[in-house]
Formats: structure tokens, sequence, C-alpha cells
């Protein structure tokens, strides 16, 4: 019978399966490729160094940032502001987007008034926010918070609108009570959803911190990339661009396995 | 289980000059309009019908799912203003809890009542009990600790059933519960919600779209048609109490089975294939 067998399909047709092993060097043949260009691109000479500093110039300067010039604290004080704007935003954002998918009179009342203000720019709030609250800590949480805090509620209130119908009706012909249902089932039906929520927002909050620190700010990584334009450290500027995405993406790898420990029966199968 | 001493009892669920309208103005629909019914306790009452006829409006109506806008509906003598544990209803799908294991789906409704400290750690006791004989008379004694994504459509279903009896409801509610599954499982679920019903003595009310699943089940057969919803006759169903899948193929069965599909098609008021097949050769023949 083996004569008669399809072949397995290879990785190039449509939606065609790939091992493992496969997809990671793919990932890294996708990961180094960029690097190698442009290590090429750099050292050729086609374009001068302060426009484009090679890969070597910038991991020298990432060294010399972390042992002369407190790399880690300009890390850390960005990571705090980060996560204080963002964790402020969870804080408000999941109660209100929770009864704004909940509640009929909440949704009118709250959901246009949120999309109108979300399609107002946040950098443009930055002027306001440093006459109101000025320019120390506050405004940069302030900047990350109105970035990501009116995009946030929207989505938990949909993360929130999507728990199936059955799944509510079900616990009401057994006899839950409103705030019941809303503890027993919407919010552990929605808990995956609202963790992918967190982590996507999280993203945006570090565009914003970059925004803050651009304009405001003494230390940090943001304001460590505008010094260096001003004095010319391409090098710098490279380093703490990279390093920004490296940060985000450890963070986001850490959402991804709190998702998997979390929610172990949505990645189990038969 | 002798069908005319049921009769004689006081009905379980009371339903009389029940009207339902959805929307306003251009966009009213009259989904249910003069409704009248009468379910025993201990009964099986299948509803069939065209699509659109209400069959399922009306399940959610006893519910406490859906209101109804005119008429009245009493449920164990009391007028329904909502949902309740004293009336289960099996969805189609998607009701299963996918964060709980089956055990878990299967103990819900006495989570609530420990949530509320309605049950002592007796109770508590005796209810995993019975939720180890629900998993069992379910067939599904293995699958306890599965996660509902690791079960079939068919099992999934299964553990549907089990947490909607676990309440003890008088009344189990079925919304098309076999509708998504193969007709060999189908079958087994058959027999097995038959079993159910004898066993657990609930009543129950079944909607389905399968003519030959509603004479299978049911006691009595409701045929709704549709605009506006109404019921259109009510079958007394020709088989003893205790069904047995070779029924399906008796003469009684087969010539109910016949006379319900027709009365479909007319209440339908929609062109059968035939005719349109027929008008579609005649132009093509012209051509």
């Amino acid at each position: 019978m083996a004569s008669n067998s399809l072949a397995r399909p290879g990785i190039w047709s449509i939606r065609g399966p790939m091992s493992q092993r496969r997809y990671w060097i793919f990932a890294a043949i996708g990961l180094i490729a960029p690097i190698i260009a442009w290590s090429i691109v750099a050292n050729s000479g086609w374009v001068e160094k302060v426009f484009m500093p090679t890969p070597g110039s910038v991991w020298a300067r990432a060294v010399l940032w972390w042992t002369e010039d407190n790399l880690l604290q300009d890390a850390a004080i960005s990571i705090y502001r980060v996560t204080a704007g963002w964790l402020l935003s969870a804080v408000i954002a999941m109660p209100l987007g929770l009864l704004i998918g909940t509640f009929r009179p909440v949704q009118a009342l709250l959901e246009p008034l949120t999309d109108f203000i979300r399609y107002m720019p946040a950098v443009a709030f930055i002027p306001l926010v440093m006459l109101w609250i000025g320019i120390d800590e506050g405004s940069k949480v302030a900047i990350i918070f109105i970035g990501t805090f009116f995009q946030m509620v929207l989505m938990v209130a949909e993360d929130v609108r999507r728990v199936p119908t059955a799944q509510i009706e079900a616990a009401q012909t057994m006899g839950a009570t409103r705030l019941e249902i809303i503890q027993l089932v919407l919010l552990p039906s929605a808990k995956p959803a609202l963790v992918d929520t967190l982590r996507i927002t999280m993203g945006w909050a570090w565009t914003y911190l970059v925004v803050a620190e651009l304009v405001a700010a003494n230390s940090g990584l943001g304001y460590a990339i505008l010094k260096a334009q001003r004095f010319l450290q391409t090098d710098k500027i490279f380093a703490g661009i990279l390093l920004i995405g490296v940060i985000g993406l450890v963070i986001d790898q850490l959402f991804r396995l709190l998702h998997r420990k979390a929610f172990p029966w949505m990645h189990t199968k038969s | 289980m002798d069908a005319h001493k049921v009769v004689t009892l006081a009905p379980r669920i009371r339903v009389r000059a029940l009207g339902k309208i959805f929307g306003d103005g251009p966009t009213r629909v009259e989904a249910l309009k003069d409704i009248d019914l009468e379910v025993c306790d201990n009964e099986f009452v299948t509803l069939v019908g065209a699509s659109g006829c209400g069959k399922s409006t009306l399940l959610r109506i006893i519910g406490g799912l859906e209101y109804h806008t005119s008429g009245e509906i009493l449920s164990s003598g009391k007028p329904v203003s909502g949902p309740g544990a004293d009336r289960a209803m099996v969805f189609q799908h998607y009701s299963l809890y996918p964060w709980l294991d089956v055990m878990e789906n299967i103990r819900f409704s006495r989570r609530l009542q420990v949530n509320r400290g309605e049950l002592t750690s007796a109770d508590v006791e005796v209810a995993s009990g019975r939720a180890e004989a629900l998993l069992n008379l379910m067939g599904l004694p293995n699958m306890a600790h599965a996660y509902p994504n690791q079960l079939s459509g068919g099992m999934q279903q299964r553990v549907a059933i089990a947490r909607a009896l676990m309440g003890r409801p008088e009344i189990l509610l079925m919304d098309e519960p076999f509708g998504a599954l193969d007709a060999q499982t189908r079958e087994v679920m058959h027999d097995l919600i038959l079993h159910v019903f004898k066993l657990e003595k609930a009543t129950i009310v079944f909607v389905t779209h399968d003519v030959e699943e509603a004479i299978y089940l049911g006691q009595r057969v409701v045929l709704l048609a549709p605009r506006p919803g109404r019921i259109d006759t009510i079958y007394k169903v020709p088989l003893p109490a205790q069904r047995h899948q070779d029924m399906k193929h008796s003469r009684e069965f087969l010539d109910l089975k016949k006379q319900i599909l027709q009365r479909i098609r007319e209440t339908s008021g929609m062109k059968t294939d035939s005719d349109l097949l027929e008008q579609l050769s005649r132009t093509a023949s012209t051509q």
C-alpha cells in the first residue's frame, strides 16, 4: 500500500506542515540575515560610518555604555516608566472594559467617547501634560497612560464580548446570578484573551515611552538615544533601539510563557 | 410508563395564549402567536417545524432566556420571570467551560451553591457522588480530568447533559443538542437520553429539525408552523414507552414520519425542490 500513499506535502504547499527543527532554522536565518546584510553594507564603505556604524562598533558602544555610562540605570528607569504607565492603564481599563463589554448602558455611555479620544494623537497631549503635571516622572507615566489606556479599554471590552453567549446562558439556567456570571464565566472565559491584550498593549507602551523620554527627560533609554543624536553617536542610537527591541522581545516571551502556564487547557489537544 | 396515567397529573409547564414579537415598526416580526401548550410531569415532548417557526424561541421562553410579549407561561405553577435552576438547558454547542475539566464542568451548579454558602461539606460529599454517577451514566468514567477541547463533539454533549442534570432540574430543555453530531453518534445519544429520561424522571422539552429524532424520542411531537410561529398539530407517538432502534422501521413510525414531513412541507410555504427542478428543466428544453 505504501506505493499508493500520497507524498507528504512539502513546506511550500499552502499551509503546509513544518517540523519544529526546520522552523527554528528558518527563524534563525530570519534573525541573522539582516545582521549580516547590515554588517556587509556598513563595512563596505558605501555609507559613511557616522550614518551607519558597524555591528561591531554598536556592540562596543553598548559595552562601553554598560561599563561607563550606567546603561543599567537607563534601562531600569525606562522599564519602570513603561510598567507604571501600563499598569495604571491596566488597573483602570480592566474593570471599565469588563463593564462596557457586559452592560449595554455602560457601553453606550463610554464606548463612543473612548473611540473618539483614541483617535486623538497621544503625542499631541505632551505639551498639555507638561503644563498640567510638569516634567517629573508623573508626566512620562501620564503620556504612556494616554497612549495605551484608550486602546486597552476597547480591547478588553471586545475580549469580554467574545465570550460565547451559550456559556452565559448555560450558567443562567443553572441559577447563576449576575455577579456569579461575571466572576465564574465572563472573567475566566475571557482571561486568555485578556492576557494577550496585556501583552500587545505592553508593546505600545514601549513606543510611547520613547516619545515621552524624547521630550521631557534626563534619563532613560529614549533620552540616551536623543542625547546620542546631539553628539552624532550613531552607534549609541543603534544600541539604544536594539536594546529596546530586546527588552520588548523578552517581555513578550514572558507573557507567552505565562499564557502557556496559566491556560494549559488551551494548549492541550487530544 | 403509562401515558394515560401521566395526563391526569398537573402540567409541569403551562403555556397560554403566548405571543412573542421581535422588533418594532418595519422590522417587527411576530415570532410566536397564540401558543397553547401543556407539558405534563415526566413527559418527553419534542418540537419540530420548518425553520423560522419559532420552536427555539418557544423553548428559550420556557427557559426564561427570552421574554414573551403576551399571554402567560407557568412552570411548576409559578409564572416564568427569568432563567432558573429548575429549568436546565442543553445547547447545540459552545456551552461547556473550556477552562474547567469535565468533572468541574459537571459540578458547576454545585460550585454556585457552595459559593453562596448554601451547601455544607456533607452536601458536597453527596454531590460529588452524584457527579461520579452522572459521569458513569454518560459513559465517560475515564474522562473526569480531560478538558472539553480534548473531547469529541458527542462526548462534549454528554458532559453538557450531565452538567444540566447535576442540579436535579424539574425540567430539561434541549435546543437541538445533537444537531452538530454525525448520524451514528446521534443514534447512540438518542438511546442515552431515553435512558436518562427514565432514570432521572425529568420532564423534557426537546427542539429538533430532525423528524425521525422527534418521533423516536418524544411521547408527543408538537409541529409548529412559521409566519407567525404557531402550533399547527400535536401528534401522539403510537409507540410503547420503551423505545428501540428497530421501531424506526415499523409501520406506525414510518407513517407518522411521512405525515409530519408532509405537513412541514405544507406549512413552510416554500416551493418544493421538485417544482423548481421541473421549472428549470422546462426552460432548458425550450432553448
